[in-house]
């Protein structure tokens, strides 16, 4: 496993190429292009912005004004997460052309497919930050806080890519999982503080009422709540001791991928 | 010394595979995979099946193939040639036994696998080069060459999608073959272009065997395997049947094909046969719903009857008995070589004296097309008695028809048409040939040359 493991930089322009392979292929056809990476946030943004501001005012607690784009603030990386997943779970098998008559290492697949989603929310960004700096009351923005960013982005990679690998591998047998995993991840995002903040599951003395308890379970709980954190909050990451576990965890749980993928490995080109 | 020697050999083997068997799970039976445990934690997830959950695609195979030289494997359809492939290329891994390849392979197993159907041709050879292997600038550097070879300049920077198959094979071999491999396995893609390309792709391989690479050819041509191989290795339902000099086992391997359309060919005849039997018309009732008036060997349009299928029908106050097809020493069989002599043997019964018989015959190709029809009538031979017993013999001195399958209509008859015994299409032959000329007839025939013309001697 870890030789397999090793070999992977050797992939590097393979990856690469593919990864714009997807990009481009994604596009390819439509008039705005490659622009639809930045119009897609926006346009997102923007239907929120108007339902929560003028369909249904509701009001919300002020620390978490404007709702949209604390909203947008998890709803961003939840994307590049959910779509990653939903993508490798059938790579596989759609990819078992290059399986099965290319001497070609499996894992590039699910991996080129976190990266490519990873693209698409890095150009995702530009749009976040200009509403950050046109909407948010100034000074919530603090360098020493947007230094953690990529950090944050880096742990949500590794995570990403160990279920990625986990799930292309198991859906290979075990096909129900794609249709299990649509229904798993609307579940997932509502039990993540994204439409709603962590705090609502503290008493006013700061401490974690059993709702809390239970949502630090959820992996991207600590994801969602770093990113709202450095982007959206003022103040403190106080999340970061609990956020640099998680990075530990993350890079087990990507070896854990890695090996039940390296471990199936030889059954996939009989099975895609 | 004779032990240095033969470790040297060792060395230059390029391809190495010993005692290699390849099992496969049967799809639909996914037992072993009941839990999730099970899957992650046996160690030999193939040996852990019952046998009737496999199907053996190679069973103990042994194969060297030293650098260098070139080795064409034949067989039948599902004989193990792909699994062998695969199995050198590393795509999938033997269940027993050990393959060994030294030095980069390509494996052309399907041309273009990886290609993406919305990128352009130019960017998707990128894409295909870097997987198999090759660097970008060596892309950039062979990029001409390839598209040159493809005959692809002016589509290159069209989508795929809107190639032709051809089109999409000819790039994928392109980039495939510009991979500079020193170990080249080729799987039955040489049908991808027009003629011009197919030789194109002949001199880029014997290009690659006189820089002294190493290939694996997979083919139903056996033409090609004799001219081109080095040796040949003859796969028969997983095993080895034989291996060597490519003449000898392209001969064996055809002598045992053409057996086997022998068995197949008398299988069929005689279910024909069995069938129509059983519609045979009483001598009470005679015929009296086929009664053409010409001769049936002479009808030319699409006559009714001409468009019947296999069948038979008659009165039988003369019955055929039996017909028998046969090579130019008298034995039996279905199978002929085109040019060599037939004989037709047909085996009459006349329980009573006949004095109005006619005996004839009729040849049609698989298309139905009649090639040849007589009878004794048409060849001005008055009957005058046929009683008990008889043989009818027609002989063709050399059968002149190209390569096919043929059917016979037998039939003896009242000059007027009324039938005895009526046998449409119920016999089957097929003809063999070495040359793949076409239409129905091949009149005996040679080339003859005057002034300044020459042809290469044929290699090998």
């Amino acid at each position: 496993m870890l030789h397999n493991l090793a070999q992977l930089p050797r992939y590097r322009a393979l990856i690469q190429s593919l990864v714009a392979r997807d990009l481009k292929a994604r596009y390819r056809g439509s008039v705005l292009g490659f622009f639809w990476s930045f119009v897609n946030p926006l346009l997102f943004l923007l239907v929120y912005t108007f339902v929560f501001t003028v369909v249904l005012p509701a009001s919300h607690d002020p620390r978490i004004e404007p709702f949209s784009l604390f909203m947008f603030c998890g709803i961003l990386p939840w994307t590049w997460f959910s779509t990653s997943l939903a993508e490798s779970a059938g790579v596989l098998i759609s990819g078992g052309n290059l399986i099965k008559k290319v001497l070609f290492p499996a894992e590039i697949l699910p991996i080129v497919s976190v990266l490519a989603n990873m693209v698409h929310f890095l150009f995702g960004l530009p749009i976040l930050a200009i509403f950050l700096l046109y909407s948010l009351p100034s000074g919530r923005l603090h360098a020493s806080e947007l230094a953690l960013f990529p950090l944050v982005v880096a742990i949500q990679l590794v995570l990403t890519l160990g279920f990625a690998l986990l799930l292309s591998a198991l859906t290979v047998h075990f096909r129900d999982i794609r249709d299990i995993l649509s229904n798993l991840l609307t579940f997932w995002f509502f039990a993540t503080p994204i439409l709603y903040p962590y705090f609502l599951f503290q008493d006013a003395a700061g401490q974690d009422l059993w709702q809390g308890k239970l949502l630090k379970f959820n992996p991207f709980t600590h994801l969602a709540i770093s990113y709202q954190e450095i982007l959206f909050f003022n103040g403190p990451v106080g999340h970061l001791p609990l956020l640099l576990a998680l990075g530990a965890i993350s890079v087990v749980f990507f070896l854990f991928g890695y090996w039940v993928f390296d471990r199936l490995r030889d059954t996939f080109a009989e099975e895609v | 010394m004779s032990e240095v020697r033969s470790e040297m050999r060792e060395a230059r083997m390029a391809i190495e595979v010993s005692r290699v068997s390849k099992i496969y799970r049967r799809y639909s039976q996914r037992k072993q995979f009941a839990t999730l445990k099970s899957a992650l934690l046996s160690r030999s997830l193939i040996k852990n099946l019952t046998p009737d959950e496999t199907f053996t695609a190679l069973n103990d195979i042994t194969l060297t193939v030293p650098k260098g030289r070139t080795l064409g494997v034949i067989g039948r359809n599902g004989s193990g040639k792909s699994t062998l492939l695969k199995l050198v290329a590393g795509i999938t891994k033997p269940s027993e036994g050990t393959v060994k390849v030294d030095g980069r392979i390509s494996a052309l197993i399907e041309l273009g696998a990886g290609f993406h159907p919305e990128i352009s041709g130019r960017e998707n050879v990128f894409i295909n080069g870097i997987m198999l292997g090759l660097t970008k600038r060596q892309i950039t550097e062979r990029f001409d060459e390839i598209v040159e070879f493809a005959e692809m300049k002016d589509f290159i920077d069209a989508p795929v999608k809107t190639y032709s198959s051809g089109m999409y094979m000819r790039l994928g071999f392109a980039v495939a073959i510009h991979v500079d491999p020193e170990v080249l396995l080729v799987d039955e893609v040489l049908a991808v272009g027009d003629e011009g390309f197919t030789h194109k792709c002949l001199d880029k391989f014997a290009e690659f065997k006189r820089r002294g690479k190493t290939i694996l050819l997979v083919t139903h041509s056996l033409g090609m395997v004799e001219r081109f191989c080095d040796e040949a290795l003859w796969l028969d339902a997983g095993r080895v049947k034989g291996s060597g000099d490519p003449k000898r086992i392209v001969g064996a391997y055809i002598t045992d094909v053409e057996r086997q359309e022998e068995r197949e060919l008398a299988a069929t005849d005689a279910r024909a046969r069995e069938s129509a039997a059983v519609a045979v018309v009483s001598p009470d009732e005679p015929a009296s719903a086929v009664l053409p008036d010409t001769p049936i060997e002479t009808a030319t349009g699409p006559a009714d009857m001409f468009r019947a299928a296999e069948g038979r029908w008659g009165s039988r106050e003369v019955e055929i008995t039996e017909v028998i097809l046969a090579a130019a020493d008298g034995t039996p069989g279905h199978v002929f070589h085109s040019g060599e002599p037939l004989d037709v043997k047909i085996r009459l019964r006349a329980p009573l004296p006949i004095d109005d018989f006619v005996v004839g015959l009729g040849l049609f190709n698989a298309e139905g097309v009649c090639c040849y029809g007589t009878n004794t009538y048409i060849e001005e031979l008055t009957p005058e008695r046929l009683h008990g017993d008889a043989e009818a013999v027609f002989r063709i001195a050399a059968l002149d028809l190209v390569e096919g399958t043929y059917k016979l209509d037998v039939a003896v008859h009242k000059i007027d048409g009324y039938p005895y015994d009526y046998h449409r299409l119920l016999h089957t032959f097929r003809v063999k040939s070495r040359a793949k000329d076409v239409g129905i007839y091949r009149p005996a025939h040679t080339w003859r040359f005057t002034g300044d013309v020459r042809f290469k001697k044929t290699p090998g």
